[in-house]
């Protein structure tokens, strides 16, 4: 069963009058439809066919102060009308709010850019399962050293999301995803190391070649072959662009306005300070055609814009939803939702120029754990990456950590690479950091 | 007596208007191809969550999940394909759908067979119901109140409160039928501390498959309060953590999400069919020191990993994976033991009818020694103590594994001396396991908060474990 947009409005719109007739002074809701199809291989075979065939829908009533939410799977009308009664009677039982409600409706996004985000790939399982073989056997066949194998997978699928609020507000689009994946393992015994690669987009014709991606995923895992420990130092560290995306989702979670109103971030009080070296800029820009993190509107319906999030090395805004906004006396700058195709500026070199530029110290190509505390700033991950010796790659390292807090690390960031070669919608190159602890021996 | 199928029939069958023919037709449907085993599985679950934070009840919801997932599996192979509508109609689309992953027609006459009643390990009830929305969140408010009450340096404080009412009924091709009513609930108290302009926050929590009056008994929730406090003031006084190879003593309970990381993992059958996971062919070899024995036990009464069937309906069991240091065998699900030849263990489990099943961890947890605890922290001149921890993650691979201490001290000439920052601490599964080197007699279990992610796959679990020490581990601050 697959439903349009015009279904999905016709849903909210039922979902907004249900609330209205139920008694809420302001209600949101939000439905979403997505099929797709997932198709596995594994050494050479056919391991798993998946249809997907998500619903969902989510309601928030206000009564006054008082919200309520309740969701559920089921669009039918008399699933629509339970939900909404869920939500309300959960709204008896909240606390009165001084800043819930709706985000103003002078915020609403007036009108809806086409951002190209839908493009169907009308692939069937055999031809799916095709694509993926030839990814897997070009990751088996790129080196004797690779042993094994997790597999490769193809994977499509197609949203359809409307968002509406009791001011009027009805938005939505489709959208697409396609992605290929591939995970292969190198060396036997207790010498076996995994790595991966993949592609991903709203375009199928955009997917980087099966074979690229098999080719990259089985260099990876070669290059990881005869890892060691390394002495405990303090030294230089390079985060691949894969790893520095992290350090910038790092920096947006701290940057939230629920951590913010909340004093649960080390960025609270910092608004307009320097945070970076004064060449540092960062920006989104949620309107980018294509782009996976593309979004006319936020989850509240707020439009979406182009923002400096940091210019010069100074925190230019927090991340703000209408709730936070009103907590902190500010206005909501449309990030209910988050982060929307963020780009760091680079310094001009390329990775190994950077690699030359640190000389002596580590290349960080995977972290481990969760140990990113948005309170205090202090960070300590599991790593594995490269040792590097006079600016090139000595011998692969792992069963190390890496450790610091996350504000010094930002104030020593010294260079971004041009390496931007990330299939993410986070926009940015290698970071070179000055220096971390890195614990090993 | 109404057992946990008879309810189960009752949601999911019978409710939505599907009769026996309606299932021999959709799983006639299933195995019209060349299949070796097949099965439905059907699911409807509400969840209420309610949180409290600066000050108020601010947030409260309610969700309902309901479909059904297809199955069909042949050799390796297994398609798959779920849908949110009970109708006889949908489930015949997503049965046309899975058998697509085999190609040779054959004759399918299905007829419902037995249907199995496994020994009930929580009671078949709903917990969302087992309260008043007032004791609720009177319940909440007190535990802000509390936490306040604790020490002025508290500045914020969160209280949620989860109960889900899960049930699920599985059908598979040899007509057997299982169904099981799962509650569980949850709750959290999280703090945060100021003093000086340093911020710390902690956290401390526990649930379990029962009512949610398992809060009030004991003081449970209050001892939540008392303890996130207790963590937070701890860490306001901590220092930068050692950086380099030490000893490391782990305190008993949740500090055993060690051995869920470290060996775990590398324990569930389909890694060991594929041969990608460190423990892979190594049945019967010396994996860790012979203090270590671990098991996994799903059979335990109402602890949050447990099951008293899984999701392909096998009843759970206790495992033992290491034995005096020997590795004993696997976690399995039908399909990977089928494969390998081996018993099923009651391991198949799965997030929800959207997900596939696959070998996954219950309650795993590693038997009480002989060691004093106290003689274990006396046994060490240099080193960490470390008492809990936030999450781990595991390459099963290449066996290296890091979990997060998040409160730990020094140790120095056998006593336990100043607090020291959260810090990750990283080793080898196998390489770790010959480095216990104590084994306590402190068995305990963590308070039921294990979420268990695998291939984007959540699922509640359990860990435990006595006070141990680990001879030489890497530990990750930064005091170089």
């Amino acid at each position: 069963m697959s439903h349009s947009l015009e279904s999905l409005q016709n849903v909210v719109a039922n979902l907004l009058d249900e609330a209205k007739q139920q008694g809420a002074s302001q209600a949101e809701a939000a439905v979403h439809a997505q099929s797709g199809l997932d198709v596995g291989v594994r050494l050479g075979e056919i391991e798993t066919i998946e249809r997907t065939s998500d619903h969902g829908l989510g309601v928030t009533v206000y009564f006054g102060q008082r919200k309520g939410s309740a969701s559920t799977t089921d669009l039918t009308p008399n699933a629509i009308k339970e939900t909404v009664e869920a939500a309300c009677r959960i709204a008896k039982f909240t606390s009165e709010d001084p800043a819930a409600g709706l985000a103003d409706a002078d915020k609403m996004a007036s009108s809806i850019p086409d951002l190209d985000l839908n493009h169907h790939w009308d692939v069937s399982a055999d031809d799916a399962a095709d694509i993926a073989l030839r990814c897997e056997t070009a990751a088996r066949e790129a080196d004797a050293r690779i042993t094994n194998s997790e597999g490769a997978s193809t994977h499509t699928q197609a949203t359809a999301y409307v968002y509406a609020n009791s001011h009027g507000f009805v938005g939505g689009y489709p959208a697409t995803r396609h992605s290929l994946s591939c995970s292969v393992i190198a060396g036997t015994g207790d010498q076996m190391q995994r790595d991966y690669w993949y592609s991903s987009s709203r375009l199928a014709n955009k997917l980087d070649s099966p074979e690229s991606v098999g080719l990259k995923a089985a260099e990876r895992a070669i290059a990881r072959l005869n890892s060691r420990k390394i002495k405990t130092t303090k030294c230089p560290v390079l985060f691949s662009a894969e790893m520095a995306g992290g350090l910038m989702r790092g920096l947006f979670g701290a940057m939230r306005g629920s951590a913010i109103y909340r004093d649960a971030s080390f960025l609270g009080g910092k608004l307009n300070e320097p945070l970076f070296p004064d060449w540092v800029n960062i920006a989104e820009q949620p309107h980018l055609l294509q782009a996976l993190g593309s979004a006319p509107f936020d989850n509240e319906g707020v439009a979406t814009t182009d923002k400096k999030l940091i210019d010069a090395g100074h925190l230019t805004t927090y991340l703000l939803d209408s709730y936070s906004a009103r907590k902190l006396k500010m206005t909501t700058t449309g990030h209910a939702g988050g982060v929307r195709n963020p780009m760091i500026q680079s310094t001009g070199q390329s990775r190994e120029a950077l690699l030359k530029e640190m000389g002596t110290g580590l290349y960080i190509t995977e972290l481990m754990g969760q140990g990113s505390n948005t309170v205090t700033g202090d960070y300590s991950r599991g790593a594995a990456g490269f040792w590097i010796e006079n600016g090139e790659i000595a011998y692969p390292v792992e069963e190390i950590t890496v450790a610091g807090n996350l504000q010094q690390m930002f104030q020593g960031l010294e260079a971004v690479a041009t390496d931007n070669d990330i299939p993410s919608s986070y926009n940015t190159g290698s970071w070179l950091i000055k220096q971390m602890t890195v614990a090993g021996n | 007596m109404t057992t946990p199928l008879d309810l189960a029939k009752a949601t999911l069958l019978d409710k939505p208007g599907l009769n026996d023919s309606a299932i021999n037709k959709v799983m006639d449907r299933l195995l019209s191809r060349q299949i070796d085993a097949a099965d439905l599985y059907f699911q409807y679950s509400r969840l209420e969550s309610w949180i409290l934070d600066d000050g108020i009840i601010k947030e409260g919801n309610h969700n309902i999940e309901q479909g059904a997932g297809l199955r069909a599996i042949s050799g390796e192979k297994t398609g798959f394909a779920y849908t949110d509508e009970l109708s006889t109609n949908a489930l015949l689309d997503a049965a046309s759908a899975a058998r697509a992953i085999a190609h040779h027609q054959q004759d399918s006459h299905f007829g419902l067979k037995s249907q199995r009643n496994a020994k009930a390990l929580y009671p078949a009830i709903n917990p969302l119901d087992t309260l008043s929305e007032s004791q609720k969140l009177d319940l909440m408010k007190k535990l802000d109140a509390l936490a306040r009450a604790q020490d002025p340096r508290v500045k914020q404080v969160t209280v949620s409160m989860v109960a889900a009412h899960d049930t699920i009924l599985v059908i598979n091709e040899q007509g057997e039928m299982a169904g099981d009513v799962r509650p569980l609930v949850r709750m959290n108290v999280s703090v945060i501390v100021e003093q000086n302009g340093r911020r710390e926050q902690a956290s401390c929590g526990g649930g379990a498959r029962t009512s949610l009056e398992f809060f009030l008994n004991e003081d449970k929730a209050e001892g939540y309060a008392k303890e996130a406090v207790r963590q937070a003031l701890v860490n306001l006084e901590a220092v930068d953590a050692p950086a380099g190879m030490l000893p490391v003593v782990l305190g008993p309970g949740w500090p055993g999400v060690l051995l869920h990381e470290a060996v775990g993992h590398g324990l569930e059958g389909d890694f060991n069919r594929k041969g990608t996971s460190a423990f892979s062919d190594r049945i019967g070899e010396q994996v860790a020191s012979p203090l270590v024995t671990v098991v996994d036990d799903g059979t335990m009464d109402g602890r949050r990993g447990s099951l008293s069937i899984d999701d392909e309906g096998t009843p759970s069991q206790n495992t033992v994976l290491i034995e005096n240091g020997i590795l004993k065998g696997y976690m399995q699900d039908k399909m990977n033991a089928r494969l390998m030849d081996m018993p099923t263990t009651g391991n198949g489990r799965r997030e929800s009818y959207a997900h596939l099943p696959m070998p996954r961890m219950t309650n795993t947890y590693m038997l009480a020694g002989e060691s004093d605890p106290n003689e274990i922290i006396a046994s060490v001149d240099k080193g960490l103590y470390a008492v809990n921890f936030g999450g781990g993650q595991v390459d099963i691979t290449s066996g290296k594994f890091v979990f997060s201490a998040n409160e730990a001290y020094l140790i120095e000439n056998g006593k336990i001396t100043q607090p020291v920052k959260g810090a990750t601490l990283i080793g080898n599964g196998p390489e770790s396991m010959t480095q216990i080197s104590m084994v306590g007699n402190d068995l305990k279990l963590d308070n039921g908060v294990g979420v268990c992610g695998k291939e984007g796959q959540s699922v509640p679990v359990g860990v435990g474990q006595p006070t141990l020490k680990i001879d030489q581990m890497t530990v990750g601050g930064t005091a170089a």
